[in-house]
């Protein structure tokens, strides 16, 4: 599940960044930019989450 | 990861709000203007503390209908989650206050509300610690788990839809219909309350397989 949630991302980057990075972080005064920073941070905390959830995984199937 | 689906959910929905957020159009009003945003984040912080602590609620009456402890700790882990969002909520509706309002904080009835609500829940944390034996502990609680609820419902849910408040929908003031929480809110607004509360779950979820471990 989670595999293919990081590949789906990842190929989402490439679109996003060649053709249209002119117009998408240029326009509308930068906001996409503000957009950007906000999700690589929210997506740090909901990766950090899942490791603290796999951690936690690991200590119950120690017990 | 147990339950993958609810949680990546959760993160998915989150993230289009905050990504959708920004970027939908919104209806423009004085005052408030962009800042209207703010009520996908804000507000959804409060439906998700409510949910939390009704979660917290039920596995308190589960609690005292079945005698399983480990009820009560999912309930205190719901509860502890509630008290976060409704910091964050508290704090975040505090920015908002200041540059709508003119001013951090008021004697609006939800505000002394909610001052109230988190009062009555750290009491609820405070009676937990000051009971060593595991049962007793956990009946005490759950008890005062009910009562702090059904006072939340009434600071926060009733009594400040009797008064005047600044709040919309509350008393004189008119509700989201109004001043059209049009689709266009509605589309990123429940969303992202519903992610929120996915969201808080799973964290709750966290805290309790903790105390399981502690055990």
């Amino acid at each position: 599940m989670f595999q293919r949630l990081i590949i789906f991302l990842v190929f989402l980057i490439p679109t996003l960044s060649k053709a249209q990075e002119k117009e998408l972080m240029y326009g509308d005064g930068k906001i996409n930019v503000v957009i950007a920073v906000i999700t690589v941070i929210f997506v740090g905390l909901g990766l950090y989450l899942y490791s603290l959830d796999r951690k936690i995984s690991k200590i119950e199937d120690e017990e | 990861m147990k339950n993958a689906a609810y949680k990546i959910l959760g993160l998915l929905l989150v993230l289009y709000s905050l990504v959708y957020g920004m970027l939908t159009e919104v209806p423009v009003l004085p005052i408030i203007e962009e800042s209207i945003r703010n009520l996908f984040y804000h507000v959804s912080m409060w439906f998700a503390m409510v949910a939390m602590m009704a979660a917290s609620f039920w596995n308190a009456i589960r609690f005292l209908s079945k005698g399983n402890l480990s009820m009560d700790q999912r309930s205190v882990s719901q509860a502890e989650m509630g008290m976060v969002f409704s910091f964050l909520g508290l704090f975040t509706g505090m920015v908002w206050a200041n540059f709508t309002w003119g001013t951090w904080w008021t004697n609006d009835p939800k505000l002394n509300g909610t001052a109230i609500t988190i009062l009555i829940y750290l009491a609820y944390f405070v009676l937990r610690n000051s009971v060593d034996d595991e049962r007793k502990k956990a009946r005490i609680s759950a008890v005062y788990n009910i009562f702090a609820f059904i006072m939340m419902i009434v600071f926060i849910g009733i009594l400040p839809r009797m008064t005047d408040s600044l709040h919309p929908g509350n008393g004189g003031n008119p509700g989201f219909n109004s001043y059209d929480l049009d689709n266009r809110l509605r589309m990123v607004f429940y969303p992202a309350v519903i992610g929120w509360i996915l969201i808080g779950t799973w964290i709750a979820s966290l805290r309790f397989r903790i105390r399981k471990i502690q055990d």
